[in-house]
């Protein structure tokens, strides 16, 4: 709301050093009502006619991710061929929106996408934990941009922030902004970790203050991932916080969501949370590697009427 | 953010319109005849007087059926058939055994649950995913909440004698047909009474389908009768000398004359009518769910709603972003074929309906309140009205003042918790209100100043068998659901009495 205070009694505050002036009293969330609103939203029939388009759209937002610790330069330019030509046999399917890897990976799929549209996004200071000293994980962020990455993807400190030093946090996210440079940061919120929907505002409020040009749920390296209700929190954080501010902020969701119906849901969402205007992938990104199959195999299904088979898509 | 990400071949970069497919239920689950007649003593009759009306669909204005309307002949053959069964058979019969019976007619509900809410959706109007998701299996849960009692009635109130009260008359209303006969007809039951039903005259369908139900479980002739027909058919069951226990759903007006009947003739009446309930939110709740609160509570159902949250009262501070969020929310609902999952306001029950909720919004556009409405497209036939919210609505006003019983929300405005309450209190009616803050204390003191007899916190709508319901004040008395719902079925004396 545009009417919230600087300081609330028992509810911990911190005031902005640098970033656009937000404060953290945040509005609460209630858990109950937030799943009933998600579970209904979920029931949601897309019109076959505007099938196509959103799984072309799910596509064309994806984050085509690979983070194992056995990566190679050779894996890494298979993914870089399938994001940028997910059906060989139809080039009518757009390109994912870009492929994320660790950092050591960028330069290869720099190499990979350069002159396509396809984005490298690359996860660094300290992914998963983000519990390195701020020189450490500053220099991974300066290393993977000066390799090539146009997006940057780093982790909430939740040690600090389930200290209640969210002035730390928001500095720290601040710093990644800076270290970005051009570079678009994401801030992952690791929803799974949070406990609670209050929390989950509180964490967007503050990634959003201190600099995050999207908010991600999660890392996909904890058991709990991204979850319609969790999105559509931070969904409606995006919302107030453009209420607040008039800053357009984009969205993130990431973790196993590995097919079509689970996306539109998503989909549906963000279109009645946050309008249409967030329907491309300046604004919405899914985090997925799976995902793009399937979405293959669905438009394969729209155009033969029946189902083929894995075997009929790439691995990779 | 300014980069350009590649544009996509489909284009989806700018105005990308997701669009929701009709995905309508189909309606071949329901057979529906083309007459019908009174369900008296097991058996479907011609009615003696030889009246018939029609019922209709409101959101295509298509005949439905013939539906017979009983008179004071009729009733009388009805009563009679309630008493018989409940000297012969009924009223002697072992708790255990009607509890058989309740419970098989509630799987019966449960296994033919699509064809009651399609049915319900036809003839009513309601929205199918309410009539899918609330309305019917309510009704199954209150018939098997019930019959769980049947054969412990001797503990639901110890130290007491417990005993039917005999033949027991109810009127129910249009606005959820199956969920308020189940209401009224499973405690009955339950308590070893036998009923005679009205339905309300636009929605008999779904009623006149459950006495089919009936036949088909083996209810024995007789315990349930029903009669359909307009407010003379009414007036004959109140009036009927044998009826032994009135029960009533519906508006203030009629509430007020069938409790003058019932007096005259010393009869128990429980009476469950209109609200003008209040929504309170203050600043410190969980604001967008308290958001989708306030649209669910009036809404809902078309707010076709007695416990309808129909005033919203909002703490000053965060009056205009909330309303601002309200229009924006309201835009994204979804009015239109009753029948589609994905409509979320159906049609409105009745042209009657429909102008007098017409006639309510003019006068408050004319007593100086702002109207917002979104701009969807309603259906070109069948009988609909935009969502509505009024602003600038004074308590002075007619609009806050009488139940509109349609999708219309006033808005007005508290500065303290004590002004809340004073203004949420400041009506004849005394049914339901609803408080949104994330503060527990504040929720204790307010619904112990609220003259409601149902209280929501964080939440709205929300009904469960187990729960007692009913009002304050010009919204009725008596309690319907839990144990206090069965309490006005039953003789309570001291103990020593017969218990069966």
């Amino acid at each position: 709301m545009t009417n919230e205070l600087d300081s609330v009694p028992g509810i911990p505050t911190f005031r902005p050093t640098t970033g656009r002036g937000v404060n953290l009293r945040v509005t609460p969330v209630d858990e109950v009502a937030i799943e009933a609103r998600a579970k209904a939203l979920s029931t949601r029939s897309i019109k076959k006619s505007s099938k196509r388009a959103a799984l072309n759209l799910t596509i064309s937002c994806i984050d085509l991710t690979t983070l194992e610790g056995m990566d190679t330069a050779g894996r890494v330019r298979a993914l870089c061929r399938k994001a940028l030509t997910p059906d060989p046999a139809d080039m009518s399917v757009p390109s994912t929106a870009a492929v994320c890897v660790y950092p050591t990976m960028v330069s290869a799929a720099a190499a990979n996408v350069a002159g396509s549209g396809v984005k490298v996004a690359s996860v660094a200071g300290a992914f998963p934990s983000g519990l390195s000293s701020l020189d450490v994980r500053m220099a991974d962020i300066r290393a993977a941009v000066s390799a090539g990455a146009h997006e940057i993807d780093i982790v909430l400190e939740r040690g600090d922030f389930f200290s209640g030093h969210y002035g730390h946090v928001f500095d720290g996210i601040a710093a990644a902004k800076e270290a970005c440079g051009s570079a678009h940061l994401k801030v992952i919120l690791e929803t799974g970790e949070l406990g609670t929907y209050d929390q989950v505002r509180r964490a967007s409020m503050l990634a959003m203050a201190a600099g995050a040009d999207f908010i991600k749920t999660s890392t996909g390296k904890v058991s709990k991932n991204s979850t319609l209700p969790v999105a559509l929190c931070m969904a409606e954080a995006i919302r107030d916080y453009r209420e607040q501010t008039g800053e357009v902020i984009g969205l993130k969701v990431a973790g196993g969501i590995r097919t079509a119906k689970q996306a539109w849901h998503y989909l549906v969402m963000v279109n009645e949370t946050l309008g249409s205007d967030w329907l491309n992938n300046r604004r919405f990104r899914i985090g997925a590697s799976s995902l793009l199959n399937d979405c293959l195999l669905q438009l394969q299904k729209l155009e033969t009427g029946r189902y083929s088979g894995p075997d009929y898509v790439s691995v990779d | 953010m300014t980069d350009e990400t590649h544009p996509v071949p489909s284009d989806p970069s700018h105005g990308f319109s997701l669009e929701y497919a009709p995905a309508p239920e189909s309606t071949s689950v329901v057979t529906i005849a083309d007459d019908y007649g009174l369900f008296i003593d097991g058996e479907f009759v011609e009615p003696r007087s030889d009246q018939m009306f029609p019922t209709v669909s409101p959101s295509a204005e298509t005949h439905l059926a013939n539906v017979a309307a009983a008179s004071a002949a009729d009733v009388d053959l009805a009563v009679g058939a309630a008493r018989r069964s409940h000297t012969d058979v009924w009223g002697s019969m072992p708790g255990r055994e009607r509890a058989k019976y309740l419970y098989r007619i509630a799987r019966q509900l449960q296994e033919r649950a699509r064809e009651f809410a399609v049915l319900e959706t036809l003839d009513g109007g309601k929205p199918i995913k309410e009539s899918r998701d609330v309305d019917i299996p309510l009704a199954a849960a209150h018939f098997f909440y019930y019959a769980g009692w049947a054969d412990k009635l001797e503990y639901a109130f110890p130290g007491r004698s417990v005993s039917p009260r005999g033949v027991a008359g109810q009127i129910i209303p249009w606005n959820f047909p199956m969920l308020m006969l189940a209401w009224k007809v499973a405690p009955a039951l339950a308590a070893g009474n036998t009923v005679v039903l009205k339905p309300a005259e636009t929605t008999p369908l779904t009623a006149l389908l459950f006495a089919q139900l009936l036949q088909d479980v083996g209810l024995p002739p007789g315990v349930v009768n029903i009669v359909t027909g307009a407010g003379a058919t009414g007036a004959a069951l109140v009036d009927h000398p044998d009826v032994d226990k009135l029960a009533f759903t519906g508006s203030t007006a009629v509430g007020k004359q069938i409790q003058r009947a019932a007096l005259a003739r010393g009869v128990p009446v429980t009476l469950e009518l209109g609200g003008k309930a209040a929504h309170i939110v203050f600043e410190d709740a969980a604001i967008d769910q308290a958001i989708e609160g306030v649209i669910n509570g009036i809404y809902f159902n078309q707010g076709h709603v007695c416990c309808a949250g129909s005033r919203l009262l909002v703490q000053e501070s965060i009056a205009e972003p909330f309303v601002e969020k309200l229009k924006r929310r309201l835009a994204t609902v979804r009015v239109g074929d009753p029948l589609d999952k994905n409509t979320d306001v159906g049609a409105i029950n009745s042209s009657q309906q429909l102008a007098k909720i017409t006639e309510l919004v003019e006068v408050g556009v004319a007593e100086g309140a702002e109207l917002f409405q979104p701009d969807c497209v309603l259906p070109d036939s069948g009988w609909f009205f935009r969502p509505t919210i009024l602003t600038n609505v004074q308590q002075t006003h007619r609009i806050a003042r009488e139940e509109v019983f349609g999708p219309v929300l006033s808005v007005l405005t508290f500065r303290t918790p004590e002004e809340a309450v004073a203004k949420a209190n400041n009506t004849p009616y005394g049914l339901s209100a609803g408080i949104w803050t994330e503060k527990g204390s504040k929720i204790l003191w307010m619904a112990d100043q609220l003259k409601a007899g149902v209280v929501w916190a964080n939440t709205y709508n929300q009904f469960d068998p187990t729960s007692p319901f009913g009002g304050y004040k010009e919204s009725g008395f008596g309690r319907e659901g839990g144990l206090h719902g069965l309490a006005p079925y039953l003789s309570v004396g001291p103990m020593g009495g017969q218990i069966r």
